[in-house]
């Protein structure tokens, strides 16, 4: 993955796989590390499918028996110095408060460190593939306002227009981009 | 600043085409954006699908939707376009430049790009 924002696109996939109905992205800036938490209200993975999750050789596709999502997230902390942790809840043993959180640690200025990148298409490109969920994206950085998105709010002005029609998309991009001046500022 | 005001506005807007959208897209743009997909760079792909799709005025007919992997990833990004009564048409190694050629002769002109196809 040329960059963070593509790992992040990659592993909120796998909540919305899991049914989730709200995902929250949340990242966190310090002046030395950026903190990615995935967090979902999705099925959740039992204690044995979350030891192995970060194993290319075990997968939940039936395409083919590799899945490298978590696995390159894993790298790409880990060359930083970071690490990924991943915390779930099955349904079956919690069945009224399932999800998973997958957190990443990056130190943001270790060379080998990816960067960031385009985080706002990786949002759009959530909410155009999957309109009907909610995604809740937040980043907090050392100085500006955070920059935040919270598609239940934009549910409630848009009521049945879904949140895949082009000009919504655009006004959510907009809408991001502007954050992120303002916070630069 | 955009303010839920504005999206107020576009919803609007919207609600008298809402009906249109739906039991429609009579072609239907599927990018794969499973880890293979996305690391390959189907994300500007699918993105530029969206813009054009709807630049074009093609939105009617045409709907632009994502899938898991689609089981060929040494070709990703993979494109499928299928049309009612057609044969699947599958582009491989798309690019966000090749999109362009593909709204233009395949979803708007009817013609398939036969350059972009998976060889047999």
């Amino acid at each position: 993955m040329k960059e963070l924002s593509l790992n992040i696109l990659d592993i909120t996939e796998n909540s919305v796989k899991a049914g989730a109905t709200l995902t929250h992205i949340e990242l966190v800036e310090t002046a030395d590390t950026l903190t990615v938490t995935i967090t979902d209200d999705g099925c959740g993975m039992t204690e044995e499918t979350v030891r192995r999750v970060t194993d290319p050789f075990y997968t939940t596709r039936t395409t083919r028996p590799v899945g490298l999502g978590l696995p390159l997230l894993r790298m790409a902390a880990e060359q930083t110095g970071g690490s990924v942790t991943v915390e779930s809840r099955h349904r079956d043993a919690h069945p009224d408060n399932h999800g998973t959180r997958v957190t990443a640690v990056f130190h943001h200025r270790h060379i080998d460190c990816p960067p960031l990148g385009d985080v706002v298409s990786t949002v759009i490109t959530l909410i155009q593939g999957h309109p009907d969920t909610d995604f809740r994206f937040t980043h907090t950085r050392p100085t500006g306002d955070p920059v935040e998105l919270d598609t239940r709010q934009l549910r409630q002005v848009l009521e049945d227009v879904p949140l895949d029609s082009f000009e919504v998309l655009q006004w959510i991009k907009g809408f991001l981009d502007e954050q992120y001046e303002t916070a630069a500022q | 600043m955009k303010s839920l005001a504005e999206l107020q506005a576009i919803k609007e807007k919207m609600q008298g085409k809402v009906a249109l959208r739906e039991g429609s897209g009579e072609k239907r743009v599927v990018v794969g954006m499973a880890t293979c997909g996305i690391a390959a760079g189907a994300r500007p792909v699918l993105n530029a699908f969206v813009e054009q799709v709807n630049a074009k005025g093609l939105t009617p007919t045409v709907t632009v939707t994502q899938t898991g992997c689609i089981g060929i990833c040494q070709y990703e990004p993979v494109v499928e376009v299928f049309e009612a009564g057609k044969d699947k048409v599958t582009y491989v190694k798309m690019t966000a430049d090749k999109v362009a050629r593909v709204v233009e002769e395949h979803l708007e002109g009817g013609k398939p790009v036969a350059e972009y196809m998976l060889k047999a």
